[in-house]
């Protein structure tokens, strides 16, 4: 494999990663408000507004019913508006951030929910208001699953960005579909392919990682 | 902050009942006219079974649930109808521990206790000190570090009662505190409440379903049944002479008096006719609990006494002994009559061959 090869492989990985990074953080910023929300804003809940759980519920469930690809093309006003281009690997990042959003937000929404209810009794009963209760309890008491729930949205986003070469979004994907099938190189398409299992596995374990290190709930796990 | 004064309540319940809607139309009544006072620096026990109602009653000292009719006062303060900030005022001075603990996973031992003082703002540099004195007053000292998943069941409910008394309240709530703890536990856990308590004058509401709760640290009690309060009282009265059929059944379990299977399967109602013995119950109270009463009847009375069953108990610091005996049904009369002139209760529960 010649150098040229090398150096493109290099940068195509750097480019999924930004796109992958950028838009799992826009995504997390984006989704987390909407995640818990969600979880909080059924009848009788902390921030109770059942119709507006409803809507919202209902625009998450039609974002992420759209298939990826579709998505790309759809935006591609909305990219341009956001983004000044409709082309390349910051262009990208529109689309693949408005697919984490809802996707985030209905992990981080389960995550809540699996809070035991007798912990926002407790905090109420000392006087919390719901921020309070959301900050200090909510969050902090969800972290692990928040943070299995964010590995898993990287994972996915990975998947993704395979798909934005359709925009010239480049990155390992477009890589594999340029050289590897359109060039027939089966050694370049085997290469990204490992390199992107390499990376779903790294990201994997890094979740995993923090996950146990927040995780406080098994004795004898006292992280740092 | 002013406690009612005039009645010396910390707590007053005024006609309160609390209902839910059914879906499809109608009601479920939960709580029915439910009065009464808890006494400023009493220990105070409702007793019920689940689903009496004593949670629900519970929950609305501290607004947690509102009631759909009457008034509950709370130093002074209407609960029922205080909404947003002055409800987390009156929060604030009403502290609650949990069956469950509901202790936060993610924070230390001494980050838990911090909690509810970080919730009223009080600025970190007085939180720590104050955690200090707290978890020293619990016995926590070498787990403030810890994570409640690395304490026991007792430790953990420790915690809950340093954390209930980090915003210095006036009343505290008990929501089953002991139910999940074993009977040791459970005695060092009662003796911690009794010392706070007597310490720092706080009155303590708990709702329970062990009669043995109520026996070692309530002063006052109340037995909930149907949504209903059906008797209340000191704790020695209802202990010693209970009314209700309800009082009745949860002594039972506590006062060790339950008849011998062998005899409660033969007892008749009505006196037989022939020979038969007499099947009574005599309450001993106060001093003359220890007395050996009963031996110095027979003696003077020249009767057989037959002890059933028995057992010599403590209601705070008084004693109170229950006995079951059966005597000749001939000469029954004349030995209760003794008994009475002697300031004990008898109880006839019926006749055996």
């Amino acid at each position: 494999m010649s150098s040229n090869l090398i150096n493109l492989l290099i940068s195509a990985t750097w480019q999924t990663l930004y796109m992958v990074f950028l838009s799992t953080l826009i995504g997390a910023l984006i989704g987390l408000p909407i995640g818990v929300f969600l979880a909080c804003s059924r009848r009788g809940e902390l921030l109770s507004a059942p119709a507006v759980n409803k809507v919202l519920g209902i625009v998450v469930n039609a974002t992420r019913s759209i298939p990826f690809i579709i998505l790309v093309v759809a935006i591609i006003p909305f990219t341009r508006l956001i983004a000044g281009t409709s082309i390349g690997t910051t262009a990208a990042i529109v689309p693949l951030t408005i697919a984490a959003v809802p996707f985030i937000a209905r992990l981080i929404e389960n995550a809540i929910r699996e809070v035991d209810a007798g912990l926002i009794e407790a905090a109420r009963s000392m006087g919390a208001t719901p921020l309070q209760i959301i900050r200090k309890v909510l969050i902090p008491e969800a972290l692990p699953g928040i943070t299995l729930g964010l590995t898993l949205a990287v994972v996915s986003l990975i998947g993704y960005s395979a798909m934005v070469g359709a925009v010239g979004g480049e990155g390992l994907g477009d890589l594999g579909i340029r050289y590897g099938y359109q060039r027939f190189m089966p050694d370049v398409m085997a290469v990204v392919v490992v390199i992107l299992i390499v990376l779903v596995q790294l990201v994997q374990t890094i979740g995993e990682w923090i996950a146990r290190r927040v995780d406080k709930r098994a004795p004898g796990n006292r992280g740092a | 902050m002013q406690r009612d004064i005039t009645s010396g309540a910390a707590i007053t319940f005024d006609g309160v009942g609390k209902s839910y809607p059914k879906t499809g139309g109608g009601s479920v009544t939960a709580l029915e006219g439910i009065s009464f006072e808890v006494p400023a620096g009493s220990i105070t026990g409702i007793i019920g079974r689940s689903g009496a109602g004593k949670s629900t009653l519970l929950r609305m000292v501290n607004g947690l649930e509102q009631p759909t009719a009457g008034t509950i006062t709370v130093a002074g303060r209407d609960v029922g109808r205080a909404r947003g900030a002055a409800l987390r005022e009156i929060r604030r001075e009403v502290g609650m521990i949990f069956q469950h603990f509901n202790l936060l996973s993610s924070r230390t031992v001494e980050d838990n206790v911090a909690l509810p003082m970080e919730i009223a703002g009080i600025p970190a540099a007085k939180i720590r000190p104050r955690v200090r004195d707290l978890i020293a007053r619990v016995g926590l000292e070498q787990l403030a570090g810890r994570y409640p998943a690395e304490l026991s069941g007792g430790q953990k409910q420790r915690v809950g009662i340093a954390r209930a008394l980090a915003t210095d309240p006036k009343v505290l709530l008990s929501d089953e505190a002991t139910s999940a703890l074993d009977p040791e536990t459970t005695r060092t856990v009662l003796r911690l409440l009794a010392d706070i308590n007597r310490d720092l004058g706080l009155t303590i509401l708990l709702i329970t379903h062990e009669m043995a709760v109520v026996r070692d640290i309530a002063s006052h009690v109340a037995v909930i049944e149907g949504g209903r309060i059906v008797e209340q009282g000191l704790t020695y009265d209802v202990f010693t002479a209970p009314q209700h059929p309800t009082t009745r059944s949860f002594l039972a379990g506590v006062t060790g008096v339950t008849l011998p299977r062998f005899i409660a399967d033969r007892l008749q109602t009505d006196r037989p006719a022939g020979p038969a013995r007499e099947v009574i119950r005599i309450t001993f109270l106060g001093d003359n609990a220890t007395d050996p009463l009963l031996a110095r009847m027979s003696a003077t009375l020249g009767l057989d006494v037959n002890i059933l069953a028995g057992a010599i108990e403590e209601i705070g610091p008084r004693p109170f002994g229950n006995l079951l005996v059966s005597i000749d049904a001939a000469r029954a009369a004349e030995a209760r009559a003794y008994l009475e002139s002697h300031q004990q209760r008898t109880e006839v529960l019926g006749y055996v061959l």
